[in-house]
């Protein structure tokens, strides 16, 4: 076994033996549970794209949540020191929270199935492939968000600090796609393309565009590879 | 086998570390012997790999930790200062963790013995945050040798225990050095004594001392000290001094109205002992107290970070 999946393994069964990752998780469920059921029965009509609306902006404080410890709370208790002496690399450290987040991710969305098996029963002409996408969607969302929160628990020690910087961070990237209007013309384009919801509204469409793919991965590589930077570079401090 | 030569690390503008040379041999256990914040924390910290120098180099059997850092934190066991382990764990989970990580093949077996040599039988199954502190010692110690490592680096490994347990952790410090390369940080000189075969001391950053344990005492101390009290005046008192060749007088107090408390002090090259008490026979004093006072490893470290404080 790799030292990035052992790093994992360790993260995933600390999310499942706090009663952290239980509360977190509940409180996602019932929000996301609550903007998806109640259109249901107003407007009597059968759809995930609530859900694909509102699951985005819930992931704002639930991803920085699942993350803000990762590394800040190494970095607190002095684990750290003992985890950078063991002969792995900081890139492995890096992926194996990484991992383990997206994990913990992806549980939170394997229970939002439950609404799509209320469309399936309910419903009529239901579009799969865009609800297959808004999925993937969601998931690499969650990665985006997570390899930012993991950033933002590198540079600190302190939880509640590495909650506010990646949801700050987030937020930027979230709000982007509204305040398009405040910008000039010639740089609303770029400012467009920079925006999160610019990109995941593309997927919940049932479009898979290179360019949206492009964005996400390279968001996640980016933020994936300063984590990896900040956490080598305390050794030269 | 460990080679630090001159080792500089810098912490903005201070520097923690100042040139720093010394080299540990093959199965030696080192003593690294110093004030707080003098650098030893620093040094350890750049021998795991954990901190990179500014500048100066070290190696592990021939490997540098700029190039060969995998390697060198492969051989090495280490126990940081303040002993930092998931509490959530159990230890179980914790030392499985730790040799998943270091690819033991043989854990069941490791495991048993580790748990042998450090006492956590009975605590194996419990989570790490429910042991005390003493306990958590021996965790980190297990952690440490779990993988077998010919070196062993532990960072002031009995600080905040109580006496027992410091008894206990030494022994079994001991008992880990007889098969490895073991250096041990402790701002504690008793301990050092104790455990150590050779002692480095280090002051702001920079090594006032090394040898083994004889050396610095020899080293540091020419002259011996004898405590008497007798029942007899001062003034009869200060003619031991006249009358004996080669010693002198370096003190002389009352203790009561009838006993006197002198200090005398000779070379240690000649034991005047005899003589002195051939002395006080003669004159028919009554001799309730004759003491030697040996310089000890304590003064020799109080004097040399004392002096280089007062010099820096």
């Amino acid at each position: 076994m790799n030292a990035t999946k052992i790093i994992a393994n360790k993260e995933m069964k600390s999310y499942f033996n706090s009663p952290a990752a239980y509360i977190v998780l509940v409180v996602f469920l019932l929000i996301a549970g609550w903007f998806f059921a109640s259109p249901l029965f107003i407007n009597n009509q059968a759809e995930l794209r609530t859900l694909f609306n509102i699951v985005p902006m819930i992931f704002i404080f639930f991803v920085p949540a699942i993350t803000m410890g990762l590394i800040a709370k190494e970095r607190n208790i002095g684990t750290i020191e003992q985890l950078s002496t063991f002969p792995i690399k900081e890139s492995q450290i890096v992926m194996g929270k990484f991992w383990a987040s997206l994990g913990l991710i992806a549980v939170g969305l394997l229970f939002t199935l439950v609404h799509f098996l209320t469309i399936i029963i309910l419903g009529q002409n239901i579009d799969y492939g865009a609800i297959i996408c808004g999925y993937l969607g969601l998931i690499l969302l969650g990665a985006v968000y997570s390899s930012i929160g993991i950033f933002a628990s590198s540079l600190t020690d302190n939880q509640i600090v590495a909650f506010i910087i990646s949801f700050l961070i987030i937020f930027f990237l979230f709000i982007l796609e509204y305040s398009l209007f405040i910008l000039p013309s010639y740089l609303s384009g770029f400012f467009q393309y920079l925006s999160i919801g610019y990109h995941f509204s593309n997927l919940t469409r049932g479009v898979i565009d290179t360019r949206n793919l492009v964005y996400f991965g390279s968001l996640i590589v980016l933020f994936l590879r300063f984590s990896v930077l900040t956490l080598e570079n305390r050794k030269w401090k | 086998m460990i080679q630090l030569q001159n080792l500089v690390k810098d912490y903005g503008n201070l520097r923690a570390v100042d040139h720093i040379n010394f080299e540990i041999n093959e199965g030696e256990i080192l003593g690294f012997l110093g004030p707080n914040g003098a650098g030893k924390s620093t040094t350890l910290k750049m021998i795991t790999c954990f901190l990179t120098p500014t500048a100066g180099n070290i190696t592990v059997e021939d490997r540098n930790v700029y190039d060969n850092s995998k390697e060198i934190r492969e051989m090495i066991g280490y126990l940081p200062e303040t002993n930092p382990l998931y509490t959530d764990m159990t230890v179980y989970d914790y030392l499985k963790f730790v040799a998943d990580i270091r690819k033991i093949s043989n854990f069941k077996q490791r495991l048993k013995e580790v748990t042998d040599k450090c006492g956590l039988h009975g605590v194996v199954s419990k989570p790490i945050g429910t042991l005390s502190k003493g306990y958590r010692q021996r965790v980190g110690l297990a952690q440490a040798i779990i993988h077998d490592p010919k070196i062993l680096i532990l960072d002031e490994p009995t600080t905040g225990l109580d006496p027992n347990q410091i008894v206990e952790i030494r022994q079994l410090i001991k008992e880990l050095g007889k098969e490895k390369t073991l250096i041990m940080s402790s701002h504690i000189l008793q301990e050092v004594q104790a455990v150590c075969d050779r002692i480095v001391i280090i002051n702001k950053g920079k090594i006032v001392a090394d040898g083994s344990t004889q050396q610095l005492q020899n080293n540091f101390q020419n002259k011996n000290k004898l405590v008497l009290e007798i029942m007899a005046t001062k003034d009869e008192l200060g003619s031991l001094a006249d009358a004996v060749e080669g010693v002198e007088l370096l003190s002389l107090e009352p203790v009561t109205a009838h006993i006197n408390k002198a200090v005398l002090e000779y070379s240690v090259e000649q034991d005047k002992r005899k003589e002195i008490y051939e002395f006080i026979k003669q004159q028919e004093w009554v001799l309730l107290e004759m003491k030697r006072e040996s310089m000890s490893l304590e003064a020799v470290f109080r004097n040399l970070t004392i002096e280089e404080g007062g010099q820096a």
